[in-house]
């Protein structure tokens, strides 16, 4: 360390202990105080039902043994939910992701007016700000239960998040290819097709891809609100206390989620 | 130059050959096949959709103005909402590190523990925190405990398939210098790893602490717990200006979550 | 013929890049405009094509003013004025002879465009100019494979597409090794005699610009101060221009980034 340099100190029996990860001691130990008060107070305050919870383990037991061996027996009534749920993902992804180009172009600062891009920016930001099952929930209560809501739900889950990307990237784009197709007297639409789609077209794919999965998944879940698909399925199997059932649905959703994900991550990999 | 056409024979040009035309239509039509497939067999009412942007104005209306009579209600359910998003993260820590350490495939002591810390990360991920809720609040009954659980059984596979990736991309040298002065696995670890993925865990601990805030307003909605209860109990009596307040908390606390976390993170990096 | 007068450039609240500059252009001469960085080549050249926008003064090209200009007005102008780039601005993920066909933008139909169903006439075009400067065989070559000279090549056909009354080059050897920057400016210069085409060459590199143009303009700091040919550029006119800023790329062009940057 830097105080051997003084040369006329006997070297031995100089103290070194590690300097702390947190310099200033207040700060340091303040934090662990604020850790452990944070701690009893919530277990304080929160609203644990003792009682009940002591009664999970039995019931535990109960659920898990009812559950297994999981009862593929009803292939029928899962073969519709999947199905609903793969036709929910795909057509909120189509039309979530043909909404979220003129969003996303609109949302670029380079591209856009400033009116137009705070336009952009905010139907971007209400897309975003609600979880997906929140939407959902209204969307039931607005158009009913069924997968429309489903779509709709997703819908505006894939605005939010590929219109926010791809906003992003047309700000990155190499704005040299613009000035070159507007010197070459292109218009408004042509240097869009020419100098900014293609510059786009790798991360769009991509990301509709991914989009796609992150649908499939989604929709398992706001059909536990009631929005259709899969989860609607599992919600009733819940609600009847048939865990077997429950628990083969499970096991799919899972094998489901693992085969789309390698798909579409084989996809995203071959296309970049 | 130019002038000179008539000598040189015309040389046609199309953007794609034969066989990449054929290939974009079969695209093309694959992908509209699909499209009607899905239209025509999904069971959708119609008349309701054409119908949909009126009940949603309608259910729009309904919600204004809001009505913030229920704020100390609201306030301590968002109160319960951040504390099941901090605790869960906090409990989850413990639980995701020794799972990062034996699913990463520089430190897994064997094959054996590679698979099974793979196996609880899949597992982990793959079902989503409501689910997880579902089925605890099946267990627990409705309350906070089925949240917490519920969101710890989600994030243990986040953060724990990011540290994963975190310690594999370690430098391996200093590693190796520990092991080289005969250190014991457990302080080749505090010397040789800890101090490489700090930075990644204290990253990645503030992202799913934001995450978690997020899912845990929902939770309440198959009753475990937090603002999600009231949103519910509010829905179902048709309180809706009530919900309108409820739902501006949520955005409130979403972006002060945001705030925060963008803070720490420029705090701490 | 095109003619600068008066032309004044200010961004913002700054001090103006250009302050009054007058130009007048003729016929096929071959005219460099050399200048420290900063001394407003660029925004002049810019402003031609109005992807620069003037603050005041007038640019006639063959007697139509070109500072009102709007819309599609302003669209059809630009395409008689051709333009190449110091970053070549290809479309990277395209193909060459969609790039040499981008020049045709400002006169095929939206529907053409996207579909690049472009007239023969375009087509043959395109073969002969990209015959004429040597690449015709990587037509089919995406833009971004090819080297710096190649992809410069292409930016310069791309120009001859639109027809152009007028080529701007804006520094277009800037990102090009020496070898490679020589055989462009070559080529400009029997490109503006073949097709009797005035060039505007902005040019960092002095003897570059003594060796290939007719004609010499030295701009400092947004003024004309000198303008005149080759031979009367001299050892006080290039002080003149560059004294106290920075060292002239008098040799050759070592300084100069190579294209090993360029090519992925």
């Amino acid at each position: 360390m830097k105080e051997t340099k003084s040369g006329a100190d006997p070297l031995t029996g100089q103290k070194w202990k590690k300097p702390p990860f947190i310099a200033s001691p207040w700060l340091r130990y303040g934090l662990l105080v604020a850790v452990v008060v944070y701690l009893y107070w919530t277990f304080n305050t929160l609203p644990f039902n003792w009682d009940r919870i002591a009664e999970g383990l039995p019931r535990a037991a109960r659920i898990f043994g009812g559950a297994f061996p999981p009862s593929f027996e009803r292939g029928e009534l899962m073969w519709t939910g999947f199905k609903e749920s793969f036709q929910i993902a795909f057509l909120a992804t189509l039309l979530g992701v043909i909404l979220s180009i003129p969003i996303a172009l609109m949302a670029a600062k380079n591209l856009a007016p400033l009116p137009i891009y705070l336009l952009g920016r905010g139907l971007i930001i209400l897309s975003r700000s609600f979880h997906p099952v929140i939407v959902a929930i209204l969307f039931v209560a607005a158009v009913g239960f069924g997968p429309l809501a489903g779509i709709l739900t997703l819908i505006l889950y894939s605005i939010g998040f590929v219109a926010k990307l791809l906003a992003e990237k047309v700000e990155e784009i190499d704005w040299g290819q613009m000035e070159a197709m507007r010197a070459a007297g292109a218009g408004f639409f042509k240097t869009l097709i020419y100098a900014v789609f293609p510059q786009i077209l790798p991360r769009q794919i991509g990301l509709s891809m991914y989009q796609l999965d992150s649908n499939l998944r989604a929709s398992a879940v706001v059909g536990i609100v009631g929005a259709g698909g899969i989860g609607s399925t599992l919600m009733n199997a819940f609600g009847r206390y048939d865990y077997d059932f429950a628990f083969a649905i499970l096991i799919l959703i899972v094998g489901v989620i693992l085969v789309s994900e390698g798909i579409s991550g084989w996809v995203r990999k071959k296309i970049w | 130059m130019v002038e000179q056409t008539a000598e040189l024979t015309a040389r046609p040009w199309t953007r794609y050959s034969r066989k990449e035309r054929w290939i974009r239509f079969a695209i093309y039509f694959v992908t509209l096949f699909a499209v009607v497939w899905a239209i025509r067999d999904i069971d959708i009412f119609w008349p309701w959709v054409w119908d949909a942007p009126t009940q949603i104005q309608n259910l729009g209306s309904r919600m204004w103005p809001p009505e913030f009579e229920a704020w100390s209600a609201i306030l301590n359910a968002m109160l319960e909402t951040v504390h099941i998003a901090t605790l869960s993260t906090m409990l989850t820590i413990f639980i995701a590190l020794p799972v990062s350490y034996i699913a990463a495939q520089n430190t897994t002591p064997n094959r054996l523990t590679l698979w099974i810390g793979r196996f609880i990360l899949v597992s982990s991920r793959s079902v989503n925190t409501i689910i997880w809720a579902l089925l605890f609040v099946a267990i627990f009954g409705p309350g906070v405990l089925a949240g917490i659980l519920a969101v710890m059984f989600r994030s243990v596979g986040f953060i724990g398939k990011l540290m994963g990736e975190a310690i594999e991309e370690i430098d391996r040298r200093p590693v190796e210098a520990m092991e080289a002065t005969g250190a014991s696995r457990m302080k080749v670890v505090l010397f040789g790893i800890v101090p490489q993925v700090m930075p990644a865990f204290f990253a990645i601990v503030i992202l799913r602490w934001d995450i978690n805030i997020r899912e845990s307003t929902v939770l309440g909605l198959v009753g475990a717990g937090g603002i999600g209860v009231l949103l519910q109990g509010s829905i179902d009596t048709f309180a809706w200006q009530t919900v309108a307040t409820i739902l501006l908390a949520i955005i409130g606390l979403v972006l002060l979550g945001e705030a925060l976390t963008s803070m720490l993170r420029k705090k701490v990096l | 013929m095109l003619e600068i007068s008066n032309l004044v450039k200010r961004y913002g609240s700054d001090a103006p890049v250009l302050k009054g500059l007058d130009l007048v252009v003729e016929g096929n001469t071959v005219v460099s405009v050399v200048g420290a960085s900063g001394a407003g080549k660029s925004t002049m050249l810019r402003c031609i094509n109005r992807l620069v926008e003037p603050t005041s003064g007038s640019i006639q090209l063959n007697g139509r003013e070109l500072v009102n200009l709007r819309g599609a007005n302003l669209r059809h102008a630009r395409r008689k004025i051709g333009m190449v780039f110091q970053g070549f601005n290809l479309i990277d993920r395209l193909t060459v002879m969609e790039n040499v066909l981008a020049g045709r933008l400002g006169y095929v139909s939206l529907y053409q465009a996207m579909t690049r169903k472009f007239p023969q006439t375009d087509i043959d075009r395109a073969f002969h100019l990209m015959d004429r400067v040597g690449i015709a065989h990587y037509a089919n070559k995406r833009a971004d494979e090819l080297s710096g000279g190649e992809r410069q090549r292409v930016g310069v056909v791309r120009a001859l597409m639109q027809e152009p009354e007028i080529l701007l080059a804006d520094e277009p050897t800037a990102s090009l090794d020496p070898k490679t920057s020589e055989q462009i400016m070559v080529l400009l210069q029997s490109l503006a005699s073949e097709l009797s085409l005035p060039v505007l060459i902005n040019i960092h590199n002095v003897s570059q610009a003594r060796t290939y143009t007719d004609r010499i303009v030295g701009l400092r700091n947004g003024q004309m101060i000198f303008d005149g040919t080759p031979g009367e550029f001299n050892q006080e006119a290039l002080d003149a221009i560059y004294g106290g800023i920075e060292a002239p790329d008098e040799t050759g062009g070592e300084e100069q980034p190579t294209e090993e940057a360029q090519t992925p």
